[in-house]
């Protein structure tokens, strides 16, 4: 029998492509071929009517070929000339603005698109953007949450307040929430912020696209995590037919949440010029214009009013919390439902209320990043846990522990409505067995002593830890196809696209395992509508879940047909075949066929193409009584199938940290990072840690290093990797300690939860708890610096409180 | 004002990548980078910066770490330019630190790795034996954001014993 592959840690097969050199990512597509490169004319302000854009001169330059503004789109494709859509509508959502392809009237946020211009190379498509004048009537900004929520100035004249949603859920009857808050024992109340970051993948956004006129056919490739979204706004907006539109995702250098987000107003010029100019057109974006144009997340302002009992149990949890959405709103509300839903992480408080407003800002918009809200919403819970044992002098596992959801407690219901408008309801975990874990992992125990040791040397160190738990693997829903050829190579798509996941080698580890075919002879593609045309995309940690379940599925009814027509052909039952390497055998037997006969016996022929073809001709094959084709059977040995699952599974984690603060520099060093991690049963391990590696490190930067740095006019400081400082090899743990728990989710077939974004959920927590510990004070906004640190010992020490 | 690129004059230039010879006309302002990926067609450099952080352009020039984002074109005749295409062997096998970063998982997009792999080639070749310390410094100067570097150091160090055991073995 073949060795199962799932849970085994194989080598990926993407690599031998991309460590030649060979990968395919956008910029690489259709390079020479007469290609046209775009350069887009972005606004220097911040909020700015524009009175007048004057292009004249700018295609006398050698080598342009088309500049266009607001003004020219609607002669181009009459769709164009409207907002881009608002993807995820809401009933909350009763102020949702989108931007124009190229802005109307009006820019809101320095980055936003003006004009377009297309040209022989980059080179001169950027000298022509220098040569667009663009008159602008200053207007003033509105930066940061607190200027948005004072709203003396508006971001849309029309939209009161800046806000856009006000949404509140509440798990208990009215009043209830008052009762037990009036009830409890105790009662803290905490306000903390969350600065802004932002996903920046190596590659920036990207799009290619070819008009064919002799078929009217447009192909797409651009760099992003919906391939099957990016097709169906291309034609809608250009005003094709969806046959008529082809979306190829090619290799994606990292997406982390900013490529779900679609159309970027690239991605529709750049097809809109390609069928106008009758050259294949390319935008690459550059990294200044992936920090003003593409999007950011997790500013938040937080406040929590929190009443327990002497265990720490929480009676009464109420959340309210401002989320800086910046200048438009095209993702909808997703990001602060998700902090609002996930904040409750592994507990139970008895009655919960949350309340969030979501503010337009002069602002780059803000769509998912890794983790997408729930940093923020485990950021608020567990500075609250904490807080809690400060007060009751408890330790803080202890009051976590007093809050879990048990184990036997599962279904369990948080009476709340999730980001896909399902119930919040989790589906398997074992927290108290998790916590057990991470203890052991960091050194809970021992803590104390090395904290001895180390004071004794004059050094100060903290400890700290965060728990969360991630809905994972959110519907509608994902399909594969799966096509054993007459080579007996078995060849599979699935829709969602993949951006560093190891997607190719992952799933044709479930396909080899289902088939019995080897593992060589699997070949996957994602994210070709040409492939597959119903998908959804990457994001929410849900690739494995939906389309390895999909996967699985589809390999399933491909080998339920291989069966069949193998026992036809060996004259054996169906319960005596086996499949090992891709050979179907009668066990105790020597009587066997391979799969690519099968495949030649599955499609009745009337021409052969080769020797092994002429099995499957007419005068071969078939009884002269009855159809080639069954009347319920379809040529070919196909297998297709969705996976659609009732509602998210979820997945949860810990993390803990010991960290060491300089006493004199305020310097924050990393000593021990610990990640405990549940994503029920694994496919690939290897792949699996790699995935908290990553985010583990986008998490150290995102709590110790990142953030936007916005002035008060609303230019953005730090536009580039020079000021905005990503976590180099020098910034993140030497080496990560991981330990596993598989709590299979009973939601799918394979048992499996989603992984993806885990690793940088509890990143602000667990920094801010160990940070705390370490210095003895609360630490309420993050990120922190050195200097940060810095600061608020010099406050705290000159105004005691 | 930007120049009149009508009258832009433009440079014959041989530039000698992975040991071929490519006579091309560029302007004087073509990146290095730009001239590889968009003149030669050699698209396994990556551009992911265009200021010199991120270390995804590096190429060797010379044998030497060098980020073709910050070096014209036109700067590199008489120079042997390597790309991450240059790297395996003429058999198309991949070369100890290509099959160490596979054994180990050390790239996961795989936008910034041939930067890696360009570096980490340079760097073994003058400290063959680095001690982990070193491996993690070999990297230092290179950003990426998929693997969190923890399995790039483990392919550092894997390479310089695939390295290592290659070189014994021509020994024997």
């Amino acid at each position: 029998m073949t060795t199962k592959l799932m849970g085994q840690g194989v080598q990926r097969v993407e690599d031998q492509r991309l460590l030649r050199g060979q990968g395919r990512f956008v910029d690489d597509v259709l390079v020479g071929q007469g290609t046209l490169h775009v350069a887009v004319l972005r606004s220097p302000h911040a909020h700015a009517r524009i009175r007048d854009i004057d292009v004249s001169g700018v295609l006398d330059v050698e080598g342009v070929h088309a500049v266009w503004t607001y003004d020219d789109l609607a002669g181009l494709a009459p769709n164009m000339a409207d907002p881009l859509p608002l993807l995820i509508p809401h009933p909350a959502l009763t102020q949702g603005r989108t931007q124009y392809a190229l802005a109307k009237d009006e820019v809101n946020y320095v980055g936003e698109a003006v004009a377009f211009v297309v040209a022989e190379d980059r080179y001169l498509a950027e000298d022509a953007v220098g040569r667009i004048q663009v008159d602008y009537e200053l207007l003033p900004p509105v930066v940061g949450i607190e200027a948005a929520r004072a709203a003396d100035q508006l971001v849309h004249p029309d939209v009161p307040g800046n806000v856009a949603a006000r949404l509140v859920q509440d798990t208990g009857a009215p009043g209830e929430l008052e009762a037990a808050m009036a009830a409890a024992p105790h009662r803290l109340s905490l306000d903390l912020t969350v600065e802004r970051s932002a996903c920046t993948p190596l590659e920036g956004r990207g799009t290619v696209a070819r008009w064919d006129p002799d078929t009217n056919r447009m192909t797409v490739w651009s760099s992003t995590q919906t391939s099957t979204g990016v097709r169906a706004v291309v034609a809608a907006k250009l005003g094709l037919d969806l046959g008529q539109v082809d979306v190829v995702t090619p290799d994606v250098g990292g997406g982390f949440g900013v490529k779900i987000n679609h159309p970027w107003p690239e991605e529709l010029l750049v097809p809109l010029a390609a069928r106008a100019l009758g050259r294949p057109v390319k935008f690459t974006e550059d990294r200044r214009e992936h920090f003003i144009s593409s999007a950011h997340e997790r500013g938040q302002l937080q406040h929590i009013e929190v009443g327990f009992d002497d265990d720490g149990r929480l009676q009464a949890l109420e959340v309210t919390f401002w989320h800086d959405h910046g200048a438009y709103i095209p993702y909808g509300l997703i990001v602060p439902i998700i902090t609002s839903t996930q904040l409750l992480g592994p507990y139970k408080p008895r009655v919960y209320r949350v309340t969030f407003e979501s503010l337009y800002t002069n602002t780059v918009m803000v769509t998912p990043y890794r983790g997408a809200g729930r940093p923020q919403g485990c950021y608020a819970m567990e500075r609250t846990m904490d807080a809690i044992a400060a007060y009751l002098g408890k330790d803080r596992t202890e009051v976590r522990a007093a809050n879990f959801i048990q184990p036997d407690e599962f279904p369990y219901d948080q009476r709340m409505t999730f980001q896909d408008g399902r119930e919040l309801e989790y589906d398997s975990g074992d927290y108290p067995a998790m916590l057990e874990k991470i203890k052991a992992l960091i050194g809970w125990e021992e803590f104390p002593r090395f904290r001895e040791e180390m004071a004794a040397q004059g050094r100060q160190v903290g400890i700290g830890l965060a728990c969360y738990v991630e809905g994972t693997g959110v519907g509608p829903y994902e399909g594969a196809h799966v096509h054993i050829e007459t080579s007996g190579k078995v060849k599979v798509a699935t829709g969602l696209t993949s951006q560093g996941q190891g997607h190719q080698t992952a799933f044709a580890q479930l396909v080899a395992d289902e088939l019995g075919v080897r593992f060589e002879d699997v070949e996957v593609v994602t994210g070709d509508t040409r492939r597959m045309a119903y998908a959804v995309g990457t994001f929410a940690s849900r690739a494995a879940v939906m389309s390895g379940s999909a996967i699985h599925l589809a390999a399933k009814r491909a080998k339920e047909k291989v069966l069949r027509i193998a026992a036809e052909a060996l004259e054996a039952s169906e319960d005596d075949l086996e499949i090992v390497d891709g050979i179907v055998s009668v066990r105790g037997t020597t009587a066997h066929i391979d799969l690519g006969t099968i495949a030649v016996l599955s499609n009745p022929l009337r021409y052969a193409f080769d020797e092994r073809s002429k099995l499957a001709t007419q005068f071969s094959v078939g009884d002269p009584g009855k159809p080639p084709v069954a009347e319920d059977d379809e040529p070919g040995l196909e297998g297709k199938d969705f996976y659609s699952p009732e509602r998210s599974t979820f997945a949860s984690g810990m993390h803990a940290v010991i960290v060491e603060t300089d006493p004199r520099t305020a310097e924050i060093k990393i000593l021990k990072y610990a990640v405990v991690h549940d994503c029920g049963n694994l496919i690939n391990p290897m792949i699996v840690e790699g995935q908290i590696h990553g985010g583990v490190a986008q998490g150290v930067g995102g709590a110790l290093y990142e953030r936007m740095v916005y002035d008060e006019s609303g230019q953005l400081l730090n536009a580039s990797f020079m000021d905005f400082l990503m976590p180099y090899v020098t910034e993140v743990p030497d080496g990560i300690a991981i330990d596993h728990l598989e709590t299979p989710s009973p939601l799918n077939p394979l048992g499996i939860k989603g992984a993806g974004e885990a690793g940088v959920i509890p990143s602000a927590a667990v920094f801010a708890s160990a940070i705390s510990d370490a210095e003895g004070f609360p630490i309420t906004a993050m990120p922190i610096s050195p200097s940060d640190l810095f600061q608020l010992r010099r406050t705290l020490t000159e105004e005691p409180s | 004002m930007s120049p009149d690129t009508s009258t832009e004059e433009r440079h014959e230039v041989v530039l000698t990548v992975n040991g071929v010879a490519h006579e091309v006309s560029l302007p004087a302002r073509r990146l290095l980078s730009d001239a590889l990926r968009h003149d030669l067609g050699l698209t396994g450099t990556h551009v992911g910066c265009e200021h010199g952080v991120c270390g995804a352009c590096t190429v060797l020039l010379d044998g030497a770490p060098v980020r073709a984002c910050l070096v014209l074109a036109v700067q590199c005749e008489g120079v042997e330019v390597t790309t991450v295409e240059g790297l395996g062997g003429p058999d198309g096998s991949l070369s100890p630190v290509q099959q160490a970063f596979a054994e180990c998982h050390g790239l996961q997009c795989g936008f910034c790795t041939p930067g890696f792999l360009t570096t980490v080639t340079a760097g073994l070749r003058d400290n063959p034996t680095p001690t982990h310390e070193e491996a993690r410094e070999m990297v230092a100067g290179n950003l990426c954001r998929c693997t969190g570097y923890q399995n790039i150091v483990k392919a550092v160090e894997r390479a310089a014993v695939i390295a290592g055991d290659a070189t014994a073995e021509e020994a024997r």
